[in-house]
């Protein structure tokens, strides 16, 4: 089964991470994987993406022209891309700073998470990106949560592992509100 | 599932480079940094240093050639990396490395050009590349991974190849090559015979014989021999080491064909296209010089459609154009660089539509 996810949001959200925590997690489930981060001239508030795709095989193109999964952390990020999900596919918002109802999207499954406020409630915002991949791996069940714990130990750098309880509680969090 | 996390990386394509070079022996790199290649350079630094090697930051791409050229004449591995701006800076070094038959590997991770361009993926130096890039007549090994397994595979083989023949290798890839992440196994060097370097200039200190390493040849004849004998060499190198993969090629009646960056979007777009009932296969050459132009003159025997995908106006479609059956109709699709320009494989697989029934 070949999976891919698409993750945008403003540079500072943590989207980079959340990808590469998603990767190690998919690694640690046995998948081949590619990384794609957008690569251009950004700066600091300019907007953050990449793309994921594993599989046990082939991984294919790292390029995706329409997601079967999108993780949407702000509003710019929802105007430009939720149009380009796949039908069928499945938009988890960041329901704190984005308003899913300017567009129509009949055939896409939105996913309402209040994923800055979930974070803020645990004590730093800063964890928005784990909110959203607790919110992915419940949505679609295509990572456990257990592999994502697990992936933490690679994505972090070692100074910041203390940090690591208190992600997997923003991830349980975010996996339990997208569940709702 | 432990296993998975402890036998597999997940590294960057040019970290990959990086980590390969070193599994190779290498332990002299020479370069100036530049987008989207400055990887390299960052984690030899910190590496090279550490193995008894040497890391230097030159003061411009034409130093760091030519003390590419001045340390492999000592007959150590060594390497450096640009991209398009530098490696233009680059191309007397090469010529000078071609001619005084110097062993070597240069890395170009492509940007937009021509000039100062951009950062983004681009393969518009496929000619600059194959064509040997600088003055005089030459050619060098070029190998063109599709992935982060063959940014480390491939660099470990341009090394090897670069030894065995005497030629400077280049790996040439783009920054969705270099800069994308993927799961990698470190293979270990593999193992190859390699000549001994007996005409390496090591000093004469033990009673060693005087030894000259040069591309000036101004003796009676001297110059045309060496180029009958390297003329003879890229034969060989022709011959022995074409390397190129096949997917779904045996019933195709439309062969897309493709390198690098692109040939992972378009192996996506066939799959598409299987699905659709389409007999389409994808021809995608591993080796850019020597080109494998067998393996296009066999598969145009039976299968007369070829599709060309690049991202430039069309370059290596001349190579395929010249490799095919002459009853064979090759057409082209190109995405010349330009920023956010990536093709998508829903966008290859309409153009695959479009060709097939035609």
């Amino acid at each position: 089964m070949r999976h891919d996810v698409f993750i945008s949001g403003y540079g500072g959200q943590g989207v980079l991470l959340a990808g590469n925590l998603l990767s190690y997690a998919a690694i640690h489930e046995g998948n081949n994987v590619s990384f794609f981060p957008a690569y251009g001239v950004e700066k600091r508030g300019g907007s953050a993406m990449c793309t994921i795709v594993f599989a046990e095989g082939d991984t294919g193109s790292p390029v995706v022209g329409h997601p079967s999964v999108a993780l949407i952390l702000n509003q710019l990020s929802f105007d430009k891309y939720a149009a380009k999900i796949k039908p069928g596919g499945v938009c988890v918002v960041n329901s704190t700073l984005v308003d899913s109802t300017t567009l129509d999207l009949p055939d896409v499954r939105i996913i309402k998470v209040p994923m800055n406020q979930i974070a803020l409630d645990l004590g730093d915002v800063r964890m928005v990106n784990m909110v959203a991949c607790g919110a992915y791996g419940a949505a679609t069940g295509a990572l456990s949560l257990a592999s994502m714990g697990e992936a933490l130990k690679k994505a972090l750098p070692e100074r910041n592992h203390r940090l690591i309880p208190a992600n997997i509680k923003a991830m349980e969090a975010g996996a339990a509100a997208a569940l709702v | 599932m432990e296993a998975g996390l402890s036998t597999k990386l997940f590294v960057k394509g040019n970290e990959a480079v990086a980590m390969a070079s070193v599994e190779a022996g290498c332990r002299y790199y020479f370069g100036y940094p530049i987008t989207p290649q400055s990887d390299i350079p960052e984690y030899l630094s910190r590496e090279l240093p550490r193995l008894g090697g040497e890391f230097i930051q030159a003061e411009s791409e034409i130093g760091a050639i030519n003390m590419l050229l001045g340390a492999s004449a000592t007959g150590v591995r060594c390497m450096t990396s640009s991209s398009g701006p530098g490696i233009s800076l680059k191309q007397e070094g090469i010529s000078y490395m071609a001619g005084s038959e110097l062993p070597g590997v240069i890395v170009d991770i492509m940007r937009q050009g021509p000039g100062l361009g951009g950062i983004d993926a681009s393969q518009a130096d496929y000619w600059q590349a194959t064509r040997g890039g600088g003055h005089g007549g030459y050619r060098i090994i070029v190998l063109a991974p599709a992935s982060v397994q063959e940014m480390y595979d491939l660099t470990m083989l341009a090394f090897d190849l670069s030894d065995i023949y005497r030629i400077p290798a280049m790996v040439l890839a783009d920054s969705v090559i270099g800069q994308m992440k993927e799961s990698l196994v470190a293979n270990p060097r593999p193992v190859a015979t390699l000549p001994a370097k007996d005409w390496a200039v090591r000093g004469r200190g033990e009673g060693q014989l005087q030894q000259v390493v040069k591309s000036l040849k101004l003796g009676d004849g001297e110059m045309e021999a060496h180029h009958w004998k390297m003329h003879a060499r890229y034969q060989e190198l022709a011959d022995a080491e074409c390397r190129w993969e096949e997917l779904q090629t045996d019933d195709a009646t439309l062969i897309v064909t493709a390198f690098g960056s692109v040939a992972r979007i378009a192996r996506t777009a066939v799959a598409m296209a299987r699905a659709e009932g389409m007999q389409v296969g994808l021809l995608r050459p591993i080796t850019l010089f020597p080109f494998p132009s067998k393996a296009y003159a066999d598969l145009s025997t039976r299968c007369k459609r070829f599709l060309d995908i690049e991202l430039s106006t069309g370059q290596m479609v001349d190579d395929v154009r010249l490799s095919v059956a002459r009853d064979t109709e090759v057409d082209f699709y190109g995405r010349p660089p330009g920023a956010g320009s990536l093709p998508t494989p829903e966008e290859l697989f309409e153009q695959i539509a479009k060709n097939y029934r035609r």
